[in-house]
């Protein structure tokens, strides 16, 4: 063979990104496997390793299990499931494929959701011994959301009801039936079987009633829509380029449109308007570059433009610089999304604190319902408002995929618990701006020689938390201090007497608070918070509403075993029978401090000597 | 002008280095010195182009590695004005395991797993770059290109972060990391394409030419040095043979091959029958050998 055409054939070969859906037992590892084996991508070292498995673990008897190919992970196969992303290479004369294999069953939607992020196309397949099911339109649904534009609806197992025709039209209508809202460019269904390999590779005899192309050759022919001649250009700043004094560049993958050297584009923050004078592409200087390269640019001048930033088209452009945008998210962890909660957004170049501030509704994905909640669990997709603490740059993901993503990341844990798709941006946010009053904080407190801050007590109910501070506060005031305790108990009498006990009403429980103590430090007082307050994640966002040093976090450490003992208002000994629900450190989590500014140990001291720690510290730390 | 296949696998690669380049405080470059490594040092040049790579390499030196590679390894160094770390296990040394004695299982757990761990401890790197591909073994078709590690080094397969469109989750806690495979979407075919068109330098014993060889449990072994005892009914031989992948000598198989130039390479590798790592002692152990490994911290 010529090595040249060889070459020349590989590069004219395109690229496909491909996501199979569909459960275990629709045969989806069983039709990877046969796209492999047809397009004899599997060496035979890999074929004898399957063979020992198949003995093993297989299910087709004497037979290979071409299914064992593919599951990766040891407990998977022994469990004969598929409960990750896995990703699978072949490429046939005319294209390159890369197959996302993900789990059908609706507790690995998130799996799904995952693989189906970086496909062109989607392959949903249907066993056809059961018709259309649930997950078949939990898929097209996840598909659709995701912006996939090519769906191929395989109906596997025609082997197993006798290649009957009629069935496989039954199945297409019932499917155009639901499907009937969603906006797919093309939308093909082809009769297979994977077990067999009917219309994967080979068209087959058994089929004589289909006379349309086999699954292969369809998705040879599919061509993926780049417009990047009517796209404008864009390119979000990744790297700043600079460690040699006389250079200085910017680094980024161009994410739509294209580039020339004297093309004049913004730096959007700042809509200063420069000049491209050097494009280095990966295969070196060039006058041009386009879509999908990851390039570094040179500059007509110095300008301010660090990772975060974009440079984009002058004109026409569509994207928003905001701090909230509208959005359907999906949930990815076990531990509850609570509206209002603090967590890391994660875009392609950028990441800031932010939360989700309505939950407008979540969607049912097998009947498409909209319904109202508080909150969502594991897999579950909602439409929600998002709010961020700082401006970000976006673009509706319809518009732009790569700018119109991001990810959810506790703060805690670091794990990634969502991701989400910008519908759209909101603007609320900027009708509303800060008046500046003459009349500050400083000159506030000044007048009563204070400096204004939050005493923000934590801990269990009963643990001595209101006993400490109302103590605090009579000592503060006979020092002539201006102060205001908000206690727990009274604040839910009027303010938050809307509210319950659950984790949601927990969260806005705590958001009241912060807020209100925020205005009282602004009005220069020093303010006391007596709230058990159990969730770090609250704590955190109530310190970050004030200056850093005006939040002082005081642990009250008192053992559950002794706030049971004591139990002042009888509320674990109703808690233990079962009369209240949701009780802190009974059937409610309370989580503790990891550096709090004080800890006050009531085993060891009285609550007047824990008082006087409080007033020495705030002496110490000039407060007073 | 569209992009190619491997145009389009390039600059995913170069984005994924910048981004760890970006977001990480002190990240290393595995440098293997076989050809995925080289590929991958030729990316990471590219990406910073014009300013030198601003990270370092490391070389995890198992102390049997082929002396071709170690030569190749030094003047990569010296040419490209690399930033290159060398680590020994010094213990294991000292313990005298090697692959012959101790058997590839033990000598690969202290002298390439634990030195690994060693050397990310005591240079306290919190991301690392390796050029491993997801076309390479099963366990490696699951792992992220972001793979976290916990303070002791752990990969936890059933508890990987999703990760989606190109939007990477680089928090960490002090004391973990990340692995970082930026060659994850490449396969064998695409890695020696990409050499060919960008005429990246090999080690030679990528390259086909008369060695001397014994046979030992079905392989062709290459006599490196004297510390291959050859056995009473071993003979050595003067075959035309290569290697297709690169580790310690006496674990790495040779191939019977007449392919002295990257060309022939791809033409053999078109009519093979055979997996890259078929050549590989240590995946051949147990079904499942290799995930265990990358639980217990190995690339």
């Amino acid at each position: 063979m010529d090595i040249e055409t060889f070459f020349q054939n590989q590069n004219n070969k395109k690229q496909l990104k491909i996501l199979t859906c569909g459960s275990v037992d629709d045969g989806k590892s069983t039709l990877i496997g046969r796209l492999l084996f047809d397009s004899k991508n599997i060496y035979s070292d890999q074929l004898s390793q399957t063979k020992i498995e198949s003995e093993k673990y297989g299910t087709q008897g004497k037979q290979i299990d071409l299914a064992l190919l593919i599951d990766g992970l040891q407990a998977e196969r022994e469990q004969g499931i598929t409960i990750d992303v896995a990703y699978r290479y072949f490429e046939t004369k005319k294209c390159k494929f890369i197959i996302a294999d993900t789990p059908g069953h609706e507790e690995y939607t998130r799996n799904m959701v995952t693989g189906a992020s970086n496909s062109d196309v989607g392959i949903i397949l249907v066993d056809a011994t059961k018709g259309i099911l649930d997950q078949t339109k939990r898929h097209t649904f996840i598909l659709s959301l995701l912006g996939i534009e090519n769906i191929i609806v395989a109906v596997n197992k025609m082997d197993l009801i006798n290649y009957d025709e009629k069935k496989f039209k039954d199945i297409i209508s019932s499917f155009k039936k639901f499907s009937s809202e969603f906006n797919f460019n093309l939308q093909k269904f082809i009769p297979i079987s994977a077990l067999v390999g009917d219309n994967v590779f080979q068209k087959n005899s058994n089929i004589t009633w289909y006379n349309e192309k086999s699954l292969i050759d369809e998705l040879e022919e599919i061509s993926l829509n780049e417009p990047i001649e009517e796209e404008i250009f864009s390119l979000p700043v990744q790297f700043v380029n600079r460690s040699s004094s006389d250079f200085r560049g910017y680094s980024g993958t161009i994410t739509s449109g294209k580039i020339k050297v004297n093309d004049e584009v913004q730096v959007f923050s700042s809509k200063e308007k420069i000049k491209i004078i050097k494009i280095l592409t990966p295969k070196g200087e060039s006058d041009f570059a386009i879509k999908g390269q990851a390039v570094t640019l040179t500059l007509d001048k110095e300008v301010d433009i660090s990772r975060g930033d974009l440079l984009c088209s002058v004109k026409n452009h569509n994207y928003f610089l905001s701090d909230q945008f509208a959005s359907h998210i999906i949930w990815m962890n076990k531990e509850q999304m609570i509206p209002e909660r603090n967590y890391i957004f994660k875009f392609l170049n950028f990441q800031t604190i932010g939360k989700i501030t309505d939950l407008v509704h979540k969607i049912n994905i097998n009947s498409f319902e909209k319904i109202a909640s508080k909150f969502l669990n594991l897999n579950e997709i909602a439409y929600v408002k998002v709010a961020l603490n700082k401006n970000t740059i976006f673009n509706a993901y319809k518009n732009n995929k790569k700018l119109g993503s991001f990810v959810i990341i506790d703060q805690f844990n670091n794990q990634t618990v969502g991701a989400g798709v910008i519908e759209h941006e909101l603007r609320r946010a900027s009708n509303i701006s800060w008046h500046q009053m003459s009349i500050n904080k400083n000159l506030r407190s000044s007048i009563n020689g204070q400096k204004p801050c939050v005493l923000w007590f934590t801990g269990l109910s009963g643990s001595g938390k209101s006993t400490i501070a109302n103590i605090i506060e009579q000592k503060l005031h006979k020092l002539g201090k201006h102060t205001y305790l908000l206690d727990g108990d009274n604040v839910r009498h009027g303010l938050n007497k809307d509210l319950g006990f659950t984790d949601v009403d927990r969260v806005e429980n705590i958001r009241r608070i912060s807020e209100v103590s925020r205005l009282m430090v602004d009005a220069g007082l020093i303010t006391i918070v007596s709230f058990i307050s159990p969730f770090k994640s609250e704590r955190k966002m109530a310190r970050r509403l004030v200056e850093i040093d005006e939040f002082i976090e005081i642990y009250v450490d008192t053992s559950i075993e002794e706030c049971e003992k004591r139990d002042p208002k009888g509320l674990y000994k109703k808690a233990r029978s079962g009369k209240l629900k949701n009780f802190t450190g009974i059937d409610s989590n309370y989580e503790i401090p990891s550096s709090p500014e004080i800890i006050l140990e009531t085993k060891i001291k009285s609550a007047e000597e824990l008082a006087d720690e409080v007033i020495l510290y705030l002496k110490q730390y000039n407060k007073i | 002008m569209k992009l190619s296949h491997i145009d389009k696998l390039e600059s995913e690669s170069i984005h994924i280095i910048r981004e760890v380049a970006s977001e990480f405080d002190n990240p290393v470059m595995l440098y293997s010195i076989g050809k995925d490594s080289s590929v991958m040092l030729h990316l990471a040049q590219k990406a910073f182009y014009p300013s030198k790579i601003p990270f370092k390499l490391m070389h995890i030196d198992t102390t049997w590695k082929f002396k071709e590679m170690i030569n190749f390894r030094d003047e990569t160094a010296k040419k490209y004005n690399l930033d290159l770390l060398v680590h020994i296990n010094k213990e294991g040394v000292a313990n005298n395991i090697n692959p012959i004695s101790s058997g590839s299982k033990i000598h690969t757990d202290v002298m390439k797993t634990q030195s690994l761990i060693q050397a990310l401890d005591k240079y306290q790197f919190d991301a690392a770059f390796g050029g491993a591909r997801r076309d390479e073994e099963k366990s490696r078709a699951k792992e992220r290109i972001f793979s976290f590690r916990d303070k002791k080094h752990r990969w936890d397969p059933k508890n990987q972060k999703p990760e989606l469109w190109n939007l990477f989750n680089t928090n960490i806690d002090k004391g973990e990391s990340v692995r970082v495979f930026p060659l994850s979407n490449w396969t064998e075919i695409d890695i020696w394409q990409y050499i060919y068109q960008e005429n990246i330098q090999l080690v030679p014993l990528y390259f086909s030419k008369i060695r001397s060889i014994i046979r030992r449990n079905d392989m062709m072994i290459m006599v490196d040095d004297d510390r291959l005892k050859i056995k009473e009914n071993e003979k050595i031989e003067q075959k035309k043979v290569r290697f297709r992948t690169l580790g310690c000598y006496p674990l790495t198989a040779a191939v019977e091959s007449d392919a002295t130039t990257v060309e022939e390479i791809i033409i053999e590798l078109l009519e093979s029958k055979y997996s890259e790592r078929q050549g590989r002692l240590i995946d051949n152990d147990q079904i499942g050998s290799m995930e265990k490994k990358k639980q217990e911290g190995y690339f």
